[in-house]
């Protein structure tokens, strides 16, 4: 069993992402639960999900430990660095986040989202930068699950866009995969 | 067989409902349930038949839930724990003039305004009828999304067949969390048995009427009696339990909702110890599922109930139970979520300290 928090500022597309990755571990026939943050959440403020994949039952949506974190902002890394499992990694999308981690039994794996994006020619991709990065790490789901999880939940969407989505994805993952990283 | 969709639990109560039948919704915004009426809203828009209103209150909500009940509609409002104190008055007349009906109360952190953390604190305020008189109110207690869906569609079935309120109890976790589901298929509203009691007017047929004010006191004391004689064929026919584990259990957990399935947890982990330690989960927490109970404590000597507040359901426990087994508490209230670890440091604490791992 794999819990991963994304989080982030409201509008960077946080909800998305664990969306999107529920739906494809859902249908690469794993059980999964999507729990989002809710409450007196206020603009501008921190948004985010947790998303429990497993094999067998899952007793608890709720990011106790998790053992993935996806972070996006400043203010979302000070939330979830000291809750995260002994040995658990936090992908750091480090335009954003250039502070190190506090935590030494934590590993860190950053992630230029949106200079990769500016580089693909369009910022609202960083999403699915840091989730391609993200599957390509944990191998938790394929990017071909996620593209499918993708058309399943936004439907009649522009044929451009979900191009340009996929490249997001790709050049998420290709970073991690061809270890431009540190 | 319908495709497993990830569903949000409070979007799975309404699109049941309309699977179920419901063509009537009224509601009156509340966090932790917003998205049910959002969903209903736009749902009932595009059904023919359906309707749907965004009251002016819980209270009118609930009195036009009423007034569409009569009519014959399959009819449903929701709310969360405050706004269900609202209804009680509501709830009652349904129960007094013998109108089906489904109440979704999304729990959160109580008394007062609380807050917005799912909660099991209105159990007593749910089982034992909330409102004035001498009534009861079918409880089902779903504890995850697949039974949203299931008990959603009984709940209506339930509601006509008695012709009586249920409550279905969920919790803002419930509310919120997205799991798979499969959702049942819609039922075909002309197959439904017919209402031989509806007010769709008296042309070519004689009057009736539909009336909660009984002045005369014999027959009030009869309309009671009825009402008597309805609940006990409830209590009959429909308490449910779900069991775990507990073919060798020497402590059984009993938890319900959201609780049930940190329970499980805890249990899962508490066996890997070596715990015999086992779950009775009451699906119906009205009527509560004694006999379950009752049967089981012939094997089993230690009860730890695991609950959402500070101690409610206990008591139904230890009236099924009638003192035949120790019944220990633990609990979290004001919307604390326990961890599946914290329940197992609870059960082994209270599996050493009644010594049950002595064998014999």
């Amino acid at each position: 069993m794999k819990k991963t928090v994304f989080a982030g500022f409201g509008g960077q597309g946080v909800l998305m992402m664990g969306y999107v990755f529920a739906v494809a571990a859902m249908r690469d026939g794993k059980e999964v639960t999507y729990l989002p943050a809710y409450g007196a959440e206020m603009r501008g403020g921190t948004a985010n999900c947790t998303v429990v994949v497993s094999d067998e039952e899952i007793f608890s949506p709720v990011a106790s430990s998790p053992d993935f974190a996806v972070i996006m902002s400043k203010p979302s890394l000070l939330k979830y660095e000291g809750i995260m499992r002994e040995g658990g990694v936090v992908l750091l999308n480090s335009n954003h986040v250039s502070r190190p981690l506090t935590r030494e039994d934590l590993n860190s794996i950053r992630i230029p989202a949106v200079e990769l994006a500016k580089e693909l020619g369009s910022e609202r991709v960083v999403n699915m930068i840091m989730l391609g990065a993200f599957a390509a790490y944990t191998k938790m789901t394929s990017l071909d699950s996620i593209m499918n999880g993708l058309s399943e939940i936004v439907k009649d969407i522009n044929p451009s866009v979900m191009k340009l989505n996929r490249k997001g994805l790709d050049r998420g993952a290709e970073y991690i995969l061809k270890g431009d990283l540190q | 067989m319908n495709k497993k969709l990830l569903m949000r639990g409070s979007q799975v109560i309404g699109e049941a409902a309309i699977r179920a039948g419901c063509r009537f919704y009224a509601g009156y915004p509340i966090t932790p349930q917003n998205e049910l009426p959002e969903f209903m809203s736009g749902a009932m828009a595009s059904l023919e038949g359906g309707t749907f209103i965004q009251a002016e209150s819980e209270i009118a909500a609930i009195n036009m839930v009423i007034g569409a009940s009569m009519a014959g509609a399959r009819a449903m409002t929701s709310s969360s724990s405050p706004g269900i104190s609202l209804k009680q008055e509501g709830i009652s007349f349904l129960a007094a003039l013998e109108l089906p009906a489904v109440i979704v109360n999304v729990m959160r952190g109580g008394p007062g305004l609380g807050n917005i953390a799912p909660s099991q604190g209105d159990y007593f305020q749910a089982t034992r009828g909330g409102g004035h008189g001498d009534y009861r109110t079918i409880v089902l207690a779903p504890a995850h999304g697949q039974e949203l869906a299931d008990l959603t569609e009984k709940a209506f079935e339930y509601a006509d067949r008695y012709r009586t309120p249920v409550m279905i109890l969920a919790d803002g976790m419930m509310g919120q969390m997205m799991e798979p589901v499969i959702l049942p298929d819609p039922v075909n509203l002309d197959t439904l048995p017919p209402k031989p009691w509806v007010l769709d007017g008296a042309q070519g047929r004689p009057s009736r009427i539909i009336r909660s004010l009984i002045l005369d006191t014999v027959g009030m004391e009869e309309h009671n009696w009825k009402l008597e004689r309805k609940y006990k064929m409830i209590s009959d026919e429909i308490p449910r339990a779900e069991t775990y584990m507990t073919e060798d259990a020497r402590l059984v957990v009993i938890a319900y909702g959201t609780a049930a399935r940190i329970a499980r947890g805890g249990i899962k982990r508490a066996r890997e110890m070596g715990l015999k330690v086992g779950l009775l989960r009451p699906v119906t927490l009205w009527p509560f599922p004694e006999r379950a109970i009752r049967e089981m404590s012939r094997l089993v000597k230690d009860f730890m109930v695991f609950e959402m507040n500070t101690g409610q359901m206990i008591d139904d426990v230890k009236l099924s139970l009638e003192g035949r087994s120790n019944v220990h508490f633990y609990g979290r209230p004001g919307g604390v979520v326990s961890t599946p670890d914290e329940l197992a440091k609870a059960i082994s604490s209270l599996y050493y300290r009644q010594n049950l791992k002595k064998e014999g």
